[in-house]
């Protein structure tokens, strides 16, 4: 399988081909079992070929194949080229496995809409565009893959076009993006200025040579590269667009806007961590924002009402913890957090679905509650979810974030200062998510008579995949459980031939570490947890048992609560000192700069052209006799020319 | 290293000059029976079919042979496919056009690979008589085929005028050879190559008078400004396939032919820089110029392939491989989506009464919406815009020119680009925005020109997207006489 | 340069003097008469009648350019006698297909009836 990874990305190709061209022509039961065949397809492909990776010598696992050579111009060559080795192998797991559950489960969720086909293309069309994004070889094929993905989260988020807040929230995604792109963009210039190619490989082998440690070139590069991924991942201050994309259908939140478009930007640091590594500074500000973005997201989720929203807010702080990770050097940790946060959040959001799905439409908290009983698989695996992100012990949720807390704490690049955020965080988390837990499905039904008598657990097609989600939410961790439960850390291990093994430079790093034993370790651990369960007991307390205690809460710290409530107003921020602005100057732009200055220049050389046009068409009389005339001239001319030269 | 005294007889070299021939003889000598007259297009596809997969297996075999006068080498294999696909696709979308216009005859197809042999025979050579003879045996047949519609007096203009400029243009040719004959005592590139530089100090005046007025003769076939003035009046009198014959086929005819001469021959010609300098920049201007006013589409494509001719002019200027590899690109390129423009004009004008002019094009995107679709993606790419291949053409010869230091000429060049933009656009604009009153006929699509339009689409976004393999192609036929 | 210059210059003006001094001797040393029977195509004669653009049948036309075609071809085959011996076999094959090439014509125009005189 390995010599013909093409197909991976080459089969949902295919399946967007086939939906997207035969639109409308295809019977719903086709156009789903050739959306989920081929994603399913490339799921099988992918899993060969991590076993036949996985067969491999550590240090061997790395294929790379080119299809053909794109673009070639001067020094600059780019090829359409994949590259196969642990990282890559194991995103194209979680993309196509993730991917393929949430197909199956869009042909549930998605069953009464008129846009079936159209859905469907666009979903194998985002995951061609993500499987090419992973397994790329090279910045510029990854761009072309990072684009896609983009493009299809527009389409995808806007898809209810009709409705002016989707495709309203569609928009602000693409120009978010965009301006993450511009970073991202500029840094790969930087890097091919310097390095003189675009390829993973040669880049990460170069870059020791080529860059200073420390120096202002890498550290510009990769705190560009850092704005692309924060403008992808959603961290400040680009997250933004993140909680409004769930205007788009569940399914594609769960996909997309949780599982694998957002954690693209962690991927792509990740993918250069060779270049990071150079560049402590450009460390440093992924870790501060990746953790600030982590407290910052999850004290906005602890308001929100929408159940979406609170999965949104709580995806950006979960995609902080991973920059955070990633900031300290502890790659592998970020990624594994990457994949259990795939499990456990497409899981809640897919539930979430489910419940929406039950509702009627219904995605507001407040008139929820009671769903337990009516919704006992949703229930069940969602409550599996809940205690996964919140990191109860043994969950896969608790072993991938027990690491990037550690590391925080501990790595060289670490400070606890960055721990305490992830600290604070992780109490955060599992109080907004409890709180979610217990409007949801616990305490009075709140929904009016019409909604009740519409309740129901939705379809097999749904709660399979929640099923399957569960147990990967439950056993997910356990590849990665630290060393000091006397275990090999698995994980760790199979990326360890792709994480640069190059040891900080000494005395560039701003903070000082606190190192830590393996005492240390456990008691961090074991706060966390105390941390985590107080939390629960005090969501428990207010949500469940006296609900009337979190309206007086709010009350008593109207001005905290409002603030959060609004998101500490940062859409109107802005609002007010970006796009106002901006409005105001294209129209001076428009009326002043366009109609007058430059419409009349155009027009005037457009006159001015024509003018000259019409003079020569008369030299065109279409008499034989001119045309020689102008023939025997234009030989006089050169003949002359050449004599005098 | 092809062996330059060699005076082998061997017809596996002209092995594609014959089948064309045999093809065009069967043809003519099949008017004696009707059922064999419906048959000519049929034979004429095999015959070119023949030479197409002849000349592939050609392909990185330089042979030379006929004592030195027949020269086979990738430059010549390349030339040759190019002169093949775009005669075969004329084929194509031709005969309906013909049908529906009563002069469907089967000389057409005798006449149309008697042309394309002789611009093989112009490619194929290194000699300036022979390269004389393939230019001759190339234009007889266009005479004919632009007068081919007897019955209206716009195609017998253009016969007779093309007729008479070519052989005004003809005797320039000769008359530069006869020079260059004179100066060097042979008529032989190879051995002007390797002498140059004795003749050039010697008989520079003869020589270089000598290679202007050859470069006349073949500027007239390429349509250069100032010798283009026959251009306009017999693509507008021709009939459409025919006029998409001349503006694809005897153009790179010709330009395989200053190549030859200019870029192998006299390659340390130096003041010829200049003069392909000043042609370049005249031929671009003029000609995007007069396209802006033009209301006929085919009148508005004539002056276009004038300025397209213009844009490959400059790589003339440049030189070197580069410069040169980028020519042969742009000419595949040009090919391409030019004879696409010209199968959507026939397709629309196969309804009676249809002359072409832009106006007629109002409402079309209602009427044949994939149509005109197709219609947009060629007029972007003839105005150079990504990502179809018209654009990375430009780019590959605008590269050239500033990496050959001609940053004036690049700039001329970019500027005309942008004045071209205005009247591809144009059409474009008519046939989206503009309401048409009256009902439009819809003419139904042959599966011949179907696949015409679909080739021509596919390799105008392919190769836009992916242009590397043709581009090796390119570089590998400027390399084989390097 | 301008002895290089100087044959060309020479050629010019030779060809100029001389076609001036034809013309000018035309003019200078003919006489003239301004008769209205000068002005007559025929001196004698019958009158012309209308004009001399009368159309006239495409058909003469046509025999005289195909004369003009076998006749001029053929003129090639005279070289070719001449040193028939010393080219040999290849030289009697390439002239046999210069033959068929002219035969294709022929038949060609014979079946498109271009000799049929009604």
């Amino acid at each position: 399988m390995t010599e013909n990874i093409y197909w991976i990305p080459l089969l949902p190709l295919l399946g967007f081909l086939v939906n997207g061209l035969l639109l409308g022509k295809l019977p719903k039961r086709v156009v789903s079992l050739v959306a989920c065949g081929t994603v399913g397809g490339s799921f099988l492909l992918s899993l060969m070929s991590f076993l036949e990776l996985k067969a491999m010598p550590p240090d061997l696992r790395l294929i790379e194949q080119t299809l053909f050579s794109w673009i070639s111009s001067g020094d600059f060559h780019v090829n359409f080229g994949f590259l196969l080795d642990p990282l890559s192998s194991l995103m194209i797991l979680v993309v196509t496995g993730v991917g393929f559950l949430i197909h199956l489960y869009s042909v549930g969720y998605m069953s009464h809409d008129s846009g079936y086909g159209r859905y469907f293309a666009y979903l194998n069309l985002f995951t061609f565009s993500m499987l090419v994004l992973v397994l790329a070889d090279n910045f510029l094929f990854m761009f072309v893959g990072w684009e896609g993905v983009g493009l299809c989260s527009y389409l995808l988020i806007g898809f209810w076009f009709e409705k002016k807040s989707a495709s309203d929230a569609g928009k602000k995604a693409f120009i978010v993006n965009r301006i993450g792109d511009f970073g991202f963009l500029i840094g790969m210039f930087i890097i091919f200025w310097q390095v003189g190619s675009l390829d993973f490989m040669t880049v990460a082998a170069k870059a020791p040579e080529v860059f200073v440690a420390g120096g202002t070139l890498v550290t510009a590069a990769c705190i560009l590269l850092f704005v692309g991924a924060a403008g992808k991942s959603a961290q400040i201050p680009l997250y933004v667009w993140l909680p409004d994309a769930m205007e788009g259908p569940t399914p594609v939140s769960a996909l997309i806007h949780a599982a694998t478009m957002v954690t693209a930007g962690v991927y792509m640091i990740v993918r250069v961590n060779a270049m990071y590594i150079l560049a402590p500074d450009a460390l440093l500000v992924v870790a501060i924002v990746g953790g600030v973005t982590a407290l910052f997201a999850a004290t906005i989720g602890l308001v929100q009402n929408d159940i979406k929203r609170v999965l949104a807010y709580s995806t950006i702080s979960q995609l902080g913890y991973m920059f955070l990770a990633c900031g300290v050097a502890a790659f592998s940790a970020g990624i594994f957090h990457l994949m259990t946060h795939a499990f456990f959040k497409a899981l809640l959001f897919l539930g979430a679905g489910s419940v929406i799905h039950a509702m009627s439409g219904q995605q507001d908290m407040r008139y929820m509650g009671g769903l337990r009983k009516y919704l006992p698989i949703t229930f069940g695996t969602f409550f599996i979810a809940t205690l996964a992100i919140s990191g109860i012990p043994l969950m896969s949720g608790f072993f991938s974030k027990d690491e990037i807390l550690w590391k925080a704490f501990s790595s060289d690049y670490g400070h606890p200062i960055l721990w305490a955020l992830g600290f604070i965080t992780a109490g955060l988390t599992a109080f907004y998510m409890f709180r979610l837990l217990f409007l949801t499905f616990y305490g009075k039904e709140r929904m009016d008579e019409k909604t009740k008598s519409h309740i129901h657990e939705s379809p097999k097609f749904m709660t399979i995949p929640l099923m399957v989600l569960a147990v990967l939410a439950v056993v997910g961790g356990w590849i990665g459980m630290p060393h000091i439960f006397g275990v090999t850390n698995y994980f760790e291990a199979w990326l360890e031939p792709v994480i640069s093994s190059a040891k900080p430079a000494v005395g560039v790093h701003m903070l000082t570490s606190a190192g830590g034993d393996t005492a240390m370790e456990l008691m961090l651990m074991f706060s966390t947890v105390i941390l985590v369960g107080l939390a629960i007991f005090a969501a428990f307390k207010i949500y469940n048992k006296r609900p009337e205690v979190a309206d007086s809460l709010a009350d008593r710290f109207k001005t905290p609560h409002n603030v959060l409530l609004h998101k500490y107003y940062v859409d109107e921020f802005y609002g007010a000192v970006i796009v106002r602005p901006l409005i105001y100057f294209s129209l001076f732009l428009w009326k002043i700069m366009d109609v007058l200055f430059i419409d009349g220049l155009l027009n005037g050389l457009a006159k001015l052209y024509e003018g000259i046009s019409e003079t020569m068409r008369s030299v065109q009389t279409g008499r034989l006799r001119s045309y020689a005339t102008v023939f025997v001239i234009g030989v006089f001319i050169l003949i002359a020319y050449a004599v005098i030269e | 290293m092809i062996d330059t005294t060699a005076a082998s007889i061997d017809f596996s070299i002209i092995a594609p000059e014959i089948a064309l021939l045999a093809a065009a003889f069967i043809i003519l000598v099949s008017v004696y029976n009707k059922k064999m007259r419906n048959l000519a297009p049929v034979i004429a596809t095999a015959g070119l079919l023949v030479s197409l997969l002849i000349a592939i297996e050609q392909m990185g075999n330089p042979k030379t042979g006929f004592f030195g006068m027949v020269t086979c080498d990738d430059f010549t294999v390349v030339f040759k496919i190019l002169f093949v696909i775009s005669s075969l696709l004329i084929l194509m979308f031709g005969r309906r056009y013909f049908v529906s216009k009563n002069i469907d005859r089967p000389e057409f197809y005798a006449l149309l690979c008697i042309s394309t042999m002789g611009m093989m025979v112009m490619a194929s050579t290194t000699d300036l008589v022979v390269i004389f003879l393939g230019l001759e045996i190339m234009s007889v047949p266009l005479y004919v085929m632009a007068g081919m519609d007897k019955r209206s007096l716009e195609s017998n203009e253009a016969g007779i005028k093309y007729l008479i400029m070519g052989a005004f243009a003809s005797g320039f040719l000769l008359m530069g050879i006869a020079f260059i004959f004179g100066s060097s005592g042979t008529t032989d590139l190879r051995r002007i190559a390797a002498d140059f530089q004795f003749i050039g100090e010697n008989y520079q005046l003869y020589f270089n008078a000598g290679a202007v007025l050859t470069l006349v003769g073949f500027a007239f076939k390429v349509a250069a400004v100032p010798f283009h003035s026959w251009v306009p009046d017999v693509y507008q009198g021709a009939p459409t396939p025919v006029t998409a014959f001349f503006s694809v086929g005897p153009k790179a005819a010709g330009f395989a032919a200053l190549l030859r001469i200019f870029n192998f021959g006299f390659e340390d010609m130096e003041f010829i820089s200049d003069i392909f300098w000043m042609l370049a920049v005249l031929t671009m201007t003029v000609g995007n110029i007069l396209a802006l006013r033009q209301g006929n589409i085919k009148r508005m494509l004539a002056y276009s392939s004038i300025a397209h001719a213009g844009y490959i002019l400059v790589a003339f200027a440049v030189g070197g491989s580069a410069a040169m590899s980028a020519a042969v690109f742009y000419l595949f390129a040009y090919g391409l989506f030019n004879l696409g423009s010209f199968a959507i004009i026939t397709q629309l004008e196969i309804r009676s009464g249809c002359k072409s002019e832009l106006s007629e094009l109002s409402g079309l995107s209602k009427a044949h919406p994939y149509l005109s679709a197709a219609l947009t993606v060629f007029m972007l790419a003839l105005a150079g815009f990504p990502p179809t291949v018209g654009f990375i053409g430009k780019f590959y010869l605008f590269t050239a020119a500033i990496d050959g230091g001609f940053i004036w000429l690049t700039i001329i060049g970019v500027l005309n680009s942008f004045i071209s933009v205005y009247y591809y656009l144009r059409v474009v604009k008519v046939s989206f925005l503009e309401k048409f009153e009256g009902t439009f006929v819809p003419v139904k699509y042959t599966p011949a020109m179907m696949a015409v339009l679909l080739i021509t689409l596919a390799g105008t976004l392919g190769l836009g997207i992916f242009p590397e393999k043709l581009l090796e192609i390119s570089r590998a036929a400027i390399f084989a006489f390097l | 340069m301008f002895e290089q210059l100087f044959p060309i210059l020479l050629l010019f003006v030779v060809a100029a003097v001389l076609a001036g001094v034809l013309i000018s001797l035309s003019i200078f040393i003919g006489r003239r008469t301004k008769l209205g029977k000068k002005g007559q195509p025929y001196e004698c004669g019958i009158d012309p009648e209308g004009t001399t653009r009368e159309p006239f049948p495409v058909k003469f036309y046509m025999v005289a350019i195909l004369f003009i075609l076998f006749d001029i071809e053929v003129i090639f085959l005279y070289p070719w006698a001449v040193i028939s011996k010393e080219l040999g076999m290849f030289g009697f094959i390439e002239m046999l297909v210069f033959v068929l090439i002219l035969l294709v014509g022929y038949f060609y125009i014979l079946g498109r009836g271009a000799l049929k005189w009604d």
